[in-house]
């Protein structure tokens, strides 16, 4: 057992933080922040990871990865976070373009791959129905046979950023035969095929990122099926093996717990620094305490997986720890800003209402809701290592 | 030992419930929040017309008399309704020190005007810095022979948008922290030398920050006697902080009722989300949530009707345990509807986010669990 970092590995820190600090600067930062320009912001920052070769850590080397070390990804990771850098748009990067190097034809590897690697293609999930939410296989989405062609009718619900995106990558009911799971294919659809509709739905955050699509006789051309008819849930779960990566959030969570530390020593209450309130240390230590098992939780699952070993339910316990400790860094965050949480305003600068962290806690804090709900509920993730690793039935 | 409403009451509660129902539906309440005053007066005036605004000034200024029994009714059915019109600021703040500790002029000029639903106004207590602390008071009035002026900042004053008077706390003594040297002073919000900048926030209500540029002020703006408002402030925030803790508890029973009804509707793996154990025990302990803040608030109004010794603890653990439960119980809430919780369109998004603005209103669960702690907790009395 050995968690120091070689020589090698010091370096190559060196190297990470050097990119970052030069790479990601003030006027693309501000350009984030804005809703209006977030799509270009995300593309333009990844062009410039792809400009570095560092787009796809994850990807194995032949199809753009990196072929770093576990600990180089963890470095990665980690001076990405500290560098207040959000992680790249997940959909086409770590979603779809594992599953078609995995399980794509020839066609479709040259076709796409690159062109997720350039941000050519802005990529959204398929996935949730308005009827199929937790219970995914009951989906019920159709695509039927029709020559070279299937046609798509039905809806898919919650799907983010559908409003960007060139394609989606579906999960579409093929067979109503034998099990639900037996019966689902994976499909790529260009959004712009007739028959699409995208419906905005308004989040808790008063933000535009989720949509309901409606699919009304869309034609998709067989070659955009993935593998065989009805493997697709097959694909889909090997999927979830790509998004295991960082999926606790540790770096950002660990930064993000730093960043309030540091506010809350500006923050005085009575005469004296919200750091210094003993119900508050309690609360930061709570989150600290588990955060520095998390981290290593989260290294002993990629080592086991670096050296070979199938990651399985670690994933589920990673999601659940991870998105508790991410809600309760940003409750510490509300709690910081006080009355400040509730502005809603953008005309005025924060500096005229007198706070300028209050606004994003909030958003942060609401949409961040949402991260024991998606991606399998976290009722859902317990209910998978109760049977996969406790052996409860 | 009685915990049973009064005739009067019990009709109070149902007027309300049945303006909820029939004429402050969501929708309407949706279309008063994207209004530019975040408040309809049209709803003013009939709350004017049913007797709602008279309910906590005495008898002889034209009141109705009631107490905080029936404050606290009125803020659940309100709560219920996520009412934005400024009931808090204009009747219970504003309206609450006016008639605690005005002179017989400021009485019988405002109070009449307050009932009629003439007059909207609004308590300027916070500042940039002040944090939760009712007593870090840097805005600062001189005197002089023909009254005084006024200097300094109020942040996040609710109702602030559309309130003509304000009731300032301003220090006329002391230091930052001192408890003593405060008073209340009455302004007009057009006054000369008075800038406002107002905002939303995200429960809807339409707040200000006050800039206050040497603002003459008659010597009859002073309320209260002067460097003893602290005194005022507290006992008038005591009795908000309860009446907002029954908004907290109709708010409340509404995110368990709703929730509770989706689960048993929304099927997942061919069964009603309701019938799996893990949120079936989940809704059992957002049940007893509610229950509990129920006993602590009733403790609570008791405690104030009669005026017992240990209402500041009480408050305390009351504005403590709504902050603590009301996470708890707008979490599940939210959880429980899967991705429904996290929009926009239905009500449960907005509930929440009015349990949050409670929260930091007068101060949030380790704000008064702090408090309660000094007060409980003394080494050096229990010695
Ligand atoms: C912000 C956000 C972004 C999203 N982005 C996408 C996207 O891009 N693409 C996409 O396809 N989907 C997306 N989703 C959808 C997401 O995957 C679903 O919301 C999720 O699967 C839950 O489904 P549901 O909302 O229908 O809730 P339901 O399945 O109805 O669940 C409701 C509640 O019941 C609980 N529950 C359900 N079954 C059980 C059980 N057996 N035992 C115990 N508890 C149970 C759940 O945990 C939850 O608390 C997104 C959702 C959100 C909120
Ligand atoms: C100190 C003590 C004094 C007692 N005195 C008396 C007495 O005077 N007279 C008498 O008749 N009995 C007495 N009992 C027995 C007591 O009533 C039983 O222990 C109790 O009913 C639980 O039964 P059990 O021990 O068989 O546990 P089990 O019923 O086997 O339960 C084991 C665990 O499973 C849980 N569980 C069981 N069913 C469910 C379910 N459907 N959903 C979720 N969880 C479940 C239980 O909550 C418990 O945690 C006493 C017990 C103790 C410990």
């Amino acid at each position: 057992m050995d968690t120091s970092f070689s020589e090698a590995d010091l370096l190559f820190r060196d190297e990470v933080k050097n990119f970052f600090s030069s790479a990601y600067d003030a006027s693309l930062q501000k350009q984030f922040e804005s809703f209006n320009t977030y799509k270009d912001a995300v593309i333009e920052w990844q062009k410039r990871l792809y400009k570095q070769g560092w787009i796809a850590p994850n990807w194995p080397v032949k199809y753009g990865g990196t072929g770093w070390s576990s600990t180089q990804k963890f470095i990665f990771e980690d001076e990405r976070a500290s560098a207040g850098i959000r992680e790249v748009m997940p959909f086409g990067l770590g979603m779809v373009g594992p599953v078609i190097y995995t399980f794509g034809n020839e066609k479709q590897k040259e076709h796409f791959l690159p062109r997720i690697l350039k941000s050519e293609d802005w990529w959204c999930q398929g996935y949730s129905e308005p009827g199929s939410g937790s219970d995914l296989a009951s989906l019920k989405t159709r695509a039927e046979d029709d020559g070279d062609h299937y046609v798509v009718n039905g809806s898919k619900i919650w799907t983010s950023f559908a409003q960007y995106a060139d394609w989606i990558f579906c999960l579409v009911r093929t067979s109503t035969e034998g099990k639900k799971q037996a019966g689902i294919s994976f499909l790529l659809i260009d959004m712009r095929t007739d028959g699409i509709k995208v419906n905005p739905i308004i989040s808790i955050d008063n933000h535009h990122s989720l949509n309901e699509v409606e699919f009304v006789d869309v034609r998709v051309p067989k070659e955009n099926l993935i593998g065989e008819e009805n493997k697709g849930w097959t694909y889909a779960k090997s999927l979830l093996a790509h998004e295991r990566t960082g999926i606790a959030g540790v770096a950002d969570t660990k930064r993000a717990l730093f960043n309030a530390q540091e506010l809350a020593r500006r923050e005085i209450n009575g005469g004296k620094a919200l750091l210094e309130n003993p119900l508050f240390q309690k609360r930061l230590s709570d989150i600290e305490i588990e955060l520095l098992a998390l981290e290593f939780t989260e290294l002993r699952v990629l080592a086991s997986v670096a050296s070979g070993g199938a990651p399985g339910a670690e994933s589920s316990l990673l999601k659940i720890k991870g998105t508790e400790m991410q809600q309760a860094v940003q409750e510490i965050m509300m709690e910081i800003a006080a009355h400040y949480q509730g502005v809603l305003d953008t005309e005025h600068s924060s500096e005229v209402i007198g706070h300028e962290f209050g606004s994003s806690a909030r958003r942060a804090y609401l949409y961040g809701r949402a991260a024991t709900i998606y991606g399998g509920s976290n009722e859902i993730q317990k209910n998978v290592i109760a049977k996969a690793v406790l052996g409860l039935e | 030992m009685n915990f049973d409403f009064t005739e009067e009451q019990v009709m109070l509660r149902e007027s309300i419930t049945r303006f909820i129902q029939e004429d402050y539906k969501f929708d309407e309440r949706r279309r008063i929040s994207k209004s530019s005053s975040g408040i309809d007066k049209e709803v003013w005036k009939t709350f004017a017309q049913l007797g709602w605004l008279s309910i906590p000034f005495s008898e002889n200024s034209g009141g109705f008399g009631g107490g905080p029994v029936d404050v606290s009714v009125i803020m659940e059915e309100f709560g219920k309704g996520l009412v934005l019109e400024p009931y808090l600021p204009t009747v219970l703040l504003f309206g609450g020190l006016i008639n605690s500790a005005g002179n017989e002029e400021q009485c019988s000029d405002l109070l009449p005007k307050i009932i009629e639903g003439d007059l909207f106004g609004a308590f300027a207590y916070l500042e940039r810095q002040s944090r939760y602390e009712l007593t870090d008071v840097m805005t600062k009035v001189e005197s002089h022979s023909e009254g005084f002026i006024l200097d300094g900042e109020k942040v996040v004053v609710l109702n602030g948008l559309n309130a003509s008077k304000l009731i300032v706390s301003a220090r006329t003594s002391g230091d930052q922290f001192d408890r003593e040297g405060i008073s209340l002073f009455l302004v007009s919000a057009d006054a000369d030398g008075v800038d406002r900048v107002s905002y939303q926030m995200m429960d809807g209500q339409m707040v200000s920050n006050f800039r206050f540029n040497n603002v003459s002020l008659g010597t009859n703006s002073l309320i209260g006697s002067l460097g003893e408002g602290s005194e005022l402030i507290e006992r008038v925030v005591r009795e908000a902080t309860v009446a907002i803790s029954a908004e907290a508890l109709g708010i409340m029973g509404e995110l368990n009722r709703k929730t509770l009804e989706y689960s048993k509707t929304r099927k997942q793996f061919g069964s009603a989300i309701g019938s799996f154990q893990v949120l079936q025990h989940r809704m059992v302990d957002t049940f007893m949530a509610y229950e509990q803040v129920k006993s602590l608030l009733y403790r609570a109004v008791c405690g104030l009707a009669e005026d017992s010794d240990d209402m500041e603890c009480i408050v305390h653990a009351l504005k403590a345990l709504v902050g603590k439960m009301g996470k708890q119980i707008f979490g599940e809430a939210i959880q429980i509807h899967g991705g429904m919780g996290i929009t926009d369109e239905l009500d449960i998004g907005h509930y929440a986010k009015r349990l949050m603005m409670i929260n930091t209103t007068f101060g949030g669960e380790d704000y008064h669990q702090e408090k309660f702690n000094n007060l409980r907790y003394d080494y050096h009395s229990l010695a």
